[in-house]
C-alpha cells in the first residue's frame, strides 16, 4: 500500500508528458475551427467561440475569394485539394519505387553470390554517412539539366531506386530467413526470381510493410528537395505550400485560421497511419535507430 | 565502379551451366536484381558525391560553366565569420536539443516502462515525431506568438512578462532547440523503451527483494545497463541534431541576425538564394569530417560498450 502515493505521483508524470505533447494539436484544431475575426478577440476558451470550417473551405478553394477575404484570409487563391493529392501521389511513389527495388537489391545481397559483393554493400552502407545537403547540391544541378524541376518524375526521381537505409533493412530481415526453403523451391526447379517474388516476399510481408509505412511518412515530410524542385502549383506539396503560404503575409499578421487548418490537413493522414498502424508504428521504431 | 564489380563474374558463367542454377555464383541474376537500385545508387549518391567534392574546388553559379579555383573556396570558408558564427549557433542547438531530449525521454521512458504497456499511450507519445516538421514549426510559431500565442497568455496570467521566442535574439536557437525536443522526446523514449526491454526482469525482483527504492534501481540497474542502448541513440540523436534545417528555414530563416542561422541553413542560403554552389559545397564538405569524426565516435562507443554487455 505505501507504494501508492509514489505510483499515483508517477501516472501524474506521464499524464503530464502525454497533456504536453497533444494540447499543441488539440490548440491547433481549435483555431482551425475559428474564425479570424474571433481569434484576436482576447479569449483563449479550450472550444472555439464559434465553430466554423470557412478556414478548410477557404484553402480548399471552397469558398470564393470574397469570401475568404471576409474571414480575414488572403486573396491569393490556396489550393491545398491539389497540395494534398501532389504529396499522396509523392509519397505513393516514391514508395512503391523504393521498397520493391530496395527489396530486391536486398535479396541480392543477403541471399546470391557474386563478385564484390561486399565491397559494393559496404559502399551502400559508406554513404549513409554522408549529410543529404551535399548530395542535394549536384542532384538539383542534374535534374535541372534533365529539365525535371517543376515535374513529379524529377521530385521522385532521386529516392524512387534505393536508399542505403532500406537496402540495410531489408537485408537482415532476409539474412534470417532459413536458406533451406529457398533449397526446397531451388530442387523443385524454381529460379530465383520466382523464389524472390513467391516465397521471400510473402514470408517477410511484416519488414516490408514497416518499410514502406517508415517511408510514406518520411517522403510525406520532406521539405528541402521538393522546396528546390517543385516550386509551381502543378506539383507543389504540402510542406512548401504550408512554407509558402505562412511566408506570404511577411509584415502583417499571419493567416493563423487559415494556416492551423492546413496544418490539420497535413496531420489527419499521420493521424490515419497511426490507428491503422499503431502496433507496427510502434514496434519498428527501434530499428530506425540505425539510420 | 559498381558494374565492373558485377561484370566480371559474368564472363564466367560457362563453367558453371552443369548442377542446379541456385548453388552457384549468382553474378547474371543478381544483375538483375540489382539493376534499379545500382542505377539509383550511381546516380543519387555515388557520382553526385564525387560531382559535390569537385564543385567545391571550382567557382560555380550555375549559369556558366564551373572554374577550377583549387582550394581557394575552403581559404575562404575558414576567415568567413559567418560560417564559424554557423558552427557555433549548431553547437549551442545540438547541445541543448539532445541534452534536454534525452533526458526527458529518459524519465519518460522509465514511467511507460513501470506503468503501461498500452500501445495507445506510445502511439500519441510517438505523434510529433510523425508529423511533418513544416508543420510543428507553423504549430508552434502560433503558440509562441508574442502577441497572441498561448504560451505568451499562459505567461501573463501567472504574471511573468511576455516574451519573444523566435523573435529575441538571445531566445531564438534555443526556442527552436526546446520545439525540436518536444517533436523527438517521444520517438526517443521509445527507442531507449525497447533497450530497457533487454535488461533481465531478475535483476528488478532480486533489488527489489534487497529493498532497493525506485531511484537506487534506476541508478544501480537500469542506466548502467542501458548504457549501450543510450550510447547509441545519443550519437544518432548527434548526428541527426547537427542537421537543423526545416524548422529554421519555416520559421526565422536565420534571424534574428544570425542567431539562427544553423550550418546547414547557411550552406542552403550560399547554394539557393546567392547560387555559389563551389561555395556551399566547401562547407558541406566540413560539414561531412564533422560528422564523420561523430560517426567514429559512435563506432568507439559502441565497440567499448559491447564489451560491458558480455
Amino acid at each position: 500500500m505505501r507504494k501508492n502515493p509514489a505510483r499515483l505521483l508517477a501516472w501524474a508524470g506521464l499524464l503530464a508528458a502525454l497533456a504536453i505533447t497533444l494540447f499543441p494539436f488539440w490548440w491547433m484544431v481549435r483555431t482551425a475551427l475559428t474564425g479570424n475575426a474571433h481569434l484576436f478577440n482576447g479569449s483563449y476558451s479550450l472550444l472555439p467561440d464559434d465553430p466554423t470550417m470557412i478556414n478548410f473551405e477557404r484553402i480548399l478553394g471552397l469558398a470564393s475569394p470574397e469570401e475568404a477575404r471576409a474571414a480575414g484570409g488572403t486573396s491569393a487563391s490556396m489550393d491545398f485539394w491539389r497540395y494534398l493529392q501532389n504529396s499522396v501521389v509523392f509519397a505513393a511513389a516514391v514508395v512503391a519505387g523504393q521498397v520493391t527495388f530496395s527489396a530486391m537489391a536486398a535479396y541480392a545481397f543477403a541471399r546470391l553470390r557474386f563478385r564484390g559483393r561486399d565491397v559494393l554493400f559496404y559502399l551502400f552502407l559508406s554513404t549513409m554517412m554522408i549529410p543529404p545537403i551535399f548530395t542535394v547540391l549536384p542532384n538539383f544541378v542534374l535534374i535541372k539539366s534533365l529539365g525535371g524541376v517543376n515535374t513529379f518524375w524529377g521530385l521522385v526521381a532521386p529516392y524512387f531506386f534505393m536508399t542505403p537505409f532500406a537496402v540495410f533493412f531489408l537485408r537482415q530481415f532476409f539474412l534470417s530467413v532459413p536458406g533451406e526453403i529457398e533449397e526446397a523451391a531451388g530442387l523443385d526447379g524454381a529460379s530465383r526470381w520466382r523464389i524472390f517474388w513467391q516465397v521471400v516476399v510473402p514470408m517477410n510481408r511484416g519488414p516490408l510493410v514497416t518499410l514502406a509505412i517508415i517511408t510514406a511518412v518520411q517522403t510525406w515530410n520532406e521539405f528541402l528537395w521538393p522546396l528546390l524542385v517543385a516550386k509551381q502549383e502543378n506539383v507543389r506539396v504540402l510542406t512548401t505550400a504550408m512554407a509558402i503560404f505562412q511566408q506570404q503575409t511577411p509584415n502583417a499578421t499571419p493567416d493563423w485560421a487559415g494556416l492551423m487548418a492546413g496544418a490539420t490537413l497535413a496531420v489527419l493522414p499521420v493521424l490515419l497511419l497511426l490507428i491503422l498502424f499503431g502496433r507496427r508504428l510502434v514496434d519498428s521504431i527501434r530499428f530506425t535507430g540505425i539510420k | 565502379m559498381a558494374a565492373t564489380l558485377l561484370a566480371r563474374p559474368l564472363g564466367r558463367r560457362t563453367a558453371r551451366r552443369a548442377g542446379p542454377s541456385w548453388q552457384r555464383g549468382h553474378g547474371r541474376i543478381a544483375l538483375v536484381f540489382l539493376a534499379p537500385a545500382l542505377i539509383g545508387f550511381a546516380v543519387f549518391y555515388l557520382v553526385p558525391t564525387v560531382r559535390g567534392l569537385w564543385f567545391s574546388f571550382t567557382d560555380y553559379n550555375l549559369l556558366s560553366d564551373p572554374a577550377v579555383v583549387g582550394l581557394d573556396n575552403y581559404g575562404e570558408v575558414l576567415s568567413d565569420q559567418v560560417f564559424w558564427n554557423a558552427l557555433k549557433v549548431t553547437g549551442v542547438y545540438v547541445v541543448f536539443n539532445v541534452a534536454t531530449q534525452t533526458v526527458l525521454a529518459l524519465g519518460l521512458a522509465v514511467l511507460m516502462e513501470r506503468l503501461t504497456r498500452s500501445v495507445m499511450i506510445k502511439a500519441m507519445v510517438l505523434l510529433p515525431w510523425l508529423v511533418p516538421n513544416v508543420t510543428i514549426a507553423l504549430l508552434w510559431m502560433w503558440l509562441l506568438d508574442t502577441n497572441v500565442g498561448f504560451v505568451n497568455h499562459v505567461l501573463e496570467q501567472i504574471g511573468l512578462a511576455k516574451q519573444g521566442f523566435l523573435f529575441s535574439p538571445d531566445q531564438s536557437i534555443l526556442t527552436i532547440a526546446s520545439i525540436n525536443t518536444w517533436r523527438h522526446v517521444g520517438y526517443t523514449a521509445l527507442l531507449l523503451f525497447a533497450g530497457m526491454q533487454l535488461i533481465p526482469r531478475h535483476l528488478y525482483e532480486a533489488a527489489r527483494i534487497d529493498g532497493a527504492g525506485e531511484w537506487r534501481t534506476f541508478q544501480r540497474i537500469t542506466l548502467p545497463l542501458l548504457r549501450p542502448v543510450l550510447a547509441l541513440v545519443l550519437v544518432v540523436s548527434l548526428i541527426g541534431s547537427f542537421q537543423i534545417f526545416d524548422t529554421v528555414a519555416v520559421t526565422t530563416e536565420g534571424s534574428p541576425v544570425n542567431a539562427s542561422r544553423v550550418i546547414y541553413y547557411y550552406i542552403y542560403e550560399k547554394a539557393f538564394t546567392q547560387f555559389e554552389f563551389g561555395y556551399a559545397s566547401a562547407m558541406s564538405v566540413f560539414l561531412i569530417l564533422l560528422l564523420v569524426a561523430l560517426t567514429l565516435l559512435q563506432m568507439r562507443l559502441l565497440r567499448a560498450s559491447t564489451s560491458d554487455l558480455a
